[in-house]
């Protein structure tokens, strides 16, 4: 029950209080570039945490049991983002073979999640808060993925509806996307502090 | 012709600094942007450390754009930017600590600005070292001027002080949120607008 409630405790945290886009900044390129109609933003959320829960799982692995023994730490960035890339590039030839319909509307986003710095930011996160346990750090990828959902989804769910508003000329697209985040960060700081 | 070709080699510099600026322009690097600007000091570092890493992989990526296979293409820049990367993360903790823990993972994730591998591939991979080599330095001065631009109101507005130093009357009142995601988020967002109401109106 204790590991069960820690664990709970770490999905909620990264999800809400310590949502990534939100409070670390990160994966702000999608999340300005794609968030313009909801079904897409979801789709990009879905894929994200594919590839975040798998980069997540094999960058622990692979730093706890090769870099940390052998202390080749130094190669940390270089093998994070060569997993990153690779795990890509697996997710893209998968789908490809096995779900053609799917691959093809997610068309220029797989390839971009490369360069998506929520993933290569998570695993630089749990490497930086010293994840010891392995279940945790897989919740944590998954809780991540899952937060970076929920951020663009609500910033579609809000585009759809600006583009009938009545916005000043100057402050049209980009700014007013920034300005809209801004008071979304304001409502995610009431959960500052709910947990540690 | 001589004249041609310093008039395009001021273009590409200016290029970064203005008509092309990676933030303000291209919307690229954003997270970085948002993230460090709490104070000029970061910011300063966070510029200095994407231009030096922007003109080193500007140059190796110029030297082997020939040798490039296409679909590895993206594979090798990434690699050639983590190599830096790597080198700029060990200086600064070895020069400057304190810097270096302030801005924790946000130097590492240098490898994914889309600012260095945007000009890897639209810029060194086609042209040739010295041309590639302007560019990094106007881009990369480009993006740290946005970067203390930034800073310093958002230094100011949450402190009343830029580069640490107090330059408000006494009776101000620090607006903690701006040292929040909200400030960086409105404040970029509020930039972004005056921005275009600058060129537009030049134009």
């Amino acid at each position: 029950m204790d590991t069960f409630h820690i664990l709970l405790m770490a999905f909620v945290s990264i999800v809400i209080v310590n949502n990534l886009v939100f409070t670390k900044f990160l994966g702000i390129c999608p999340y300005l570039g794609v968030s313009g109609r909801i079904d897409m933003a979801f789709g990009m959320g879905m894929a994200v945490t594919f590839v975040v829960t798998l980069a997540g799982t094999l960058t622990w692995l692979i730093n706890n049991l090769v870099l940390v023994p052998f202390g080749l730490e130094v190669t940390k960035y270089i093998c994070f983002i060569l997993v990153i890339a690779g795990a890509v590039q697996l997710v893209e030839m998968y789908l490809r073979k096995v779900f053609p319909s799917l691959y093809e509307s997610f068309g220029i986003f797989l390839p971009l999640i490369t360069t998506n710095c929520a993933i290569l930011g998570l695993c630089l996160f749990i490497d930086l808060w010293q994840i010891d346990s392995f279940i945790e750090a897989i919740v944590l990828s998954f809780g991540a993925g899952i937060g970076f959902t929920l951020a663009i989804c609500i910033m579609a769910g809000i585009r759809e509806n600006l583009k009938l508003a009545d916005v000043p000329q100057y402050l049209k697209g980009a700014p007013i996307t920034l300005i809209t985040a801004g008071l979304l960060t304001l409502a995610f700081m009431g959960f500052a502090g709910m947990i540690k | 012709m001589p004249t041609n070709k310093t008039i395009s080699i001021g273009d590409t510099f200016l290029a970064g600094l203005w008509r092309e600026n990676p933030v303000f322009r291209l919307l690229l690097g954003m997270c970085p942007t948002l993230a460090v600007t709490t104070a000029v000091k970061p910011a300063l570092t966070m510029g200095i450390s994407v231009l030096f890493v922007l003109l080193c992989s500007n140059i190796v990526v110029s030297l082997m754009r020939n040798l490039l296979k296409p679909h590895l293409r993206i594979l090798m820049f990434t690699l050639t930017i983590a190599t830096f990367v790597t080198i700029a993360d060990l200086f600064l903790k070895a020069f400057l600590p304190e810097m270096s823990a302030t801005l924790g993972p946000y130097i590492p994730l240098i490898i994914v600005n889309c600012v260095i591998i945007c000009r890897a591939e639209a810029c060194a991979s086609k042209n040739g070292l010295f041309i590639s080599i302007i560019d990094a330095i106007g881009m990369g001065l480009g993006f740290t001027i946005v970067l203390c631009i930034l800073a310093a109101v958002r230094e100011l507005l949450a402190t009343g002080a830029v580069f640490e130093i107090p330059v408000m009357w006494k009776s101000f009142v620090p607006w903690a949120a701006m040292r929040m995601p909200v400030g960086a988020f409105i404040t970029l967002g509020l930039m972004l607008g005056l921005v275009n109401l600058i060129s537009r109106k030049k134009a």
